[in-house]
């Protein structure tokens, strides 16, 4: 049996953490594949650690959430510590935050990252929210967990109208990110 | 067919479920982690010909469905801990006046207020006794988020044929968490109406059996289509007005309970998984028990010969399968976002035949498979028992 894929996007209310989970679970079905996703929030809408995790499976997903994480995002400092425990693969990709994350957990297993989303989102395209969207752009430029063109499809069917051309170009910046590297 | 895939949340499922077994009315008050119910069906039920209305309270919602339920309709309330705390005596004013309508309970961790955001599965034997005196009940705990479609719509039907209110309970997780749906076609899955009386109006008693196709399930008129209907808290006749004659009394609560005890087997429902050769049992129900059939695989794959039980229905509880699983297996495992409740019939049932053991946790996070797993494995080697 195939594993399936576990990635947990990870950080803090209001960094749209959740809505990157979905967009990302239904861009494995428009791929024609099985997804879960799930997610857990404090009662705060701001602030407070959060959680979005996708499981995606070209069969059924018995256990709907991470029990063994291939990828992990860590947008913000909370959420380093009790996140990234439970990484067991060497080739599993952590990702951090560059900008918000200042003390890195010490980690045996994984590939570790730092990139600069929060920054990109700042710097380049003018809005610090859009950050979970590049972030998005460089999980699937780096695993190819889903195709370019559903990850662009499902984005665009979730975010308000008017704001498309922003999140293509936010896609398109989390690519640049993972080509830097892979 | 082309059916198109929806990746949709648990609560998002149930709305689809209830609008497809026929849901008119939902009365509410909204309640983390159900609010996506009373939110949907806002939304929807109005498009269906329904009426969604927010109450003042959950006391009042579940005495609204009830009403809309007696005037013919098929309803539904949804809510979580402390509203399921405060519909109780309600709701067993339903089950007293076999009062066919569904009752969302979506878990969350208790007691009192609690953890608003977090899982539990605290409530299993509150939706058994929750409400006072000996009173039939029905309560069906899905696992995914396509069975909580399929789910609803069994629990209207059981509703509505049985005359009885049936509880669903979810938990935090299974409600929240998306997966993919294929909404069923009409005419896919069976949808359920209930009795409609046969003779005359004047002739008409609400909880007469004698003129039924259906042996102890009296059939219902609707109010307001000309049948005397009436209905009390009280002990009552056939005909509804209240009573002081222990004989009657006791004949209509037994009848009540009999009834259940008749299609007991039709509404139970259960799912076995590598049961047939299992040395170790696995009893399991609603999110936890993917963690545990996860575990079953796991065990498998090192040798150890597990296998898992779940209960889909919940109440009434099927004693059977308890009792022929404790006579193949060596020991048996329940693992449950409580302290131990659904244990304790499990237990019961085991009758000392196998030994019983908990896993168990209430810090709000779903039971991870490895626990289950740990927990097997130290029981296989004596190392705790």
């Amino acid at each position: 049996m195939e594993k399936n894929i576990e990635i947990r996007l990870s950080g803090e209310g209001g960094q749209g953490l959740i809505l990157a989970g979905v967009i990302l679970a239904s861009a494995a079905l428009i791929d024609g594949k099985n997804a879960a996703q799930s997610q857990y929030y404090g009662p705060e809408s701001r602030g407070g650690i959060s959680k979005s995790e996708v499981v995606i499976s070209t069969g059924d997903i018995i256990y709907p959430e991470v029990a063994d994480p291939d990828l992990v995002l860590v947008l913000s400092q909370v959420a380093c510590g009790p996140y990234t425990k439970d990484i067991r693969r060497d080739d599993a990709y952590v990702i951090f935050d560059a900008n918000t994350v200042k003390e890195f957990p010490k980690l045996e297993h994984g590939r570790i990252y730092k990139l600069p989303f929060t920054m990109t989102a700042h710097d380049k395209l003018g809005k610090p929210f859009i950050a979970n969207i590049i972030a998005l752009g460089t999980i699937v430029g780096l695993t190819n967990v889903v195709s370019r063109e559903a990850i662009e499809q499902a984005v665009l069917a979730r975010v308000p109208k008017g704001t498309e051309e922003l999140n293509k170009t936010a896609l398109s910046e989390g690519f640049e990110l993972a080509k830097t590297i892979k | 067919m082309g059916k198109k895939a929806l990746l949709l949340s648990g609560n998002e499922s149930c709305v689809e479920g209830a609008l497809y077994a026929g849901l008119q009315f939902y009365a509410g008050y909204p309640i983390t982690p159900s609010s996506e119910i009373a939110e949907g069906l806002s939304r929807k039920l109005p498009k269906y010909g329904g009426v969604m209305i927010q109450m003042e309270d959950e006391i009042a919602s579940m005495g609204a469905i009830i009403g809309a339920s007696l005037a013919g309709k098929k309803s539904m309330t949804a809510t979580s801990g402390p509203g399921f705390s405060l519909k109780q005596e309600n709701f067993g004013f339903a089950c007293f006046n076999e009062v066919p309508c569904v009752l969302v309970n979506v878990m969350r961790g208790g007691p009192s207020t609690g953890a608003p955001t977090g899982p539990s599965q605290g409530d299993v034997m509150q939706a058994r006794w929750g409400t006072h005196g000996d009173h039939p009940v029905v309560a069906i705990a899905p696992n995914s988020v396509p069975e909580i479609l399929t789910e609803t719509v069994r629990s209207f039907n059981i509703s509505e044929k049985y005359r009885v209110p049936v509880i669903l309970l979810l938990d935090e997780i299974i409600a929240h968490m998306r997966e993919r749906v294929i909404l069923p076609e009409k005419g896919e899955l069976e949808v359920i109406d209930r009795l409609k009386p046969t003779v005359p109006p004047d002739q008409y008693k609400p909880f007469d059996i004698s003129n039924t196709p259906m042996p102890l399930v009296p059939p219902m008129a609707a109010y307001g289509t000309g049948y005397r209907f009436h209905v009390t808290g009280l002990n009552h006749r056939t005909d509804g007005f209240p009573t002081n004659n222990g004989e009657l009394i006791e004949k209509e609560l037994l009848r009540i309970m009999q009834k259940m005890a008749m299609y007991k087997k039709n509404m139970l429902k259960h799912e076995e998984y590598m049961l047939d050769d299992a040395e170790i049992g696995i009893v399991a129900y609603g999110s936890t028990s993917r963690a545990a059939k996860y575990a079953v695989n796991v065990l498998r794959s090192e040798g150890i010969k597990a296998g898992m039980l779940r209960y889909i229905t919940i109440w009434p509880f099927e004693e059977e399968a308890v009792e022929k699983l404790a006579e193949k297996v060596k020991f048996i495992v329940v693992p449950e976002l409580n302290l131990g409740q659904l244990i304790l019939e499990v237990e019961r049932c085991a009758r000392g035949k196998a030994s019983v053991y908990g896993v168990n946790r209430v810090n709000i996070e779903i039971i991870h498979p490895h626990e289950i797993i740990e927990k097997v494995k130290e029981l296989l080697h004596g190392i705790r028992v």
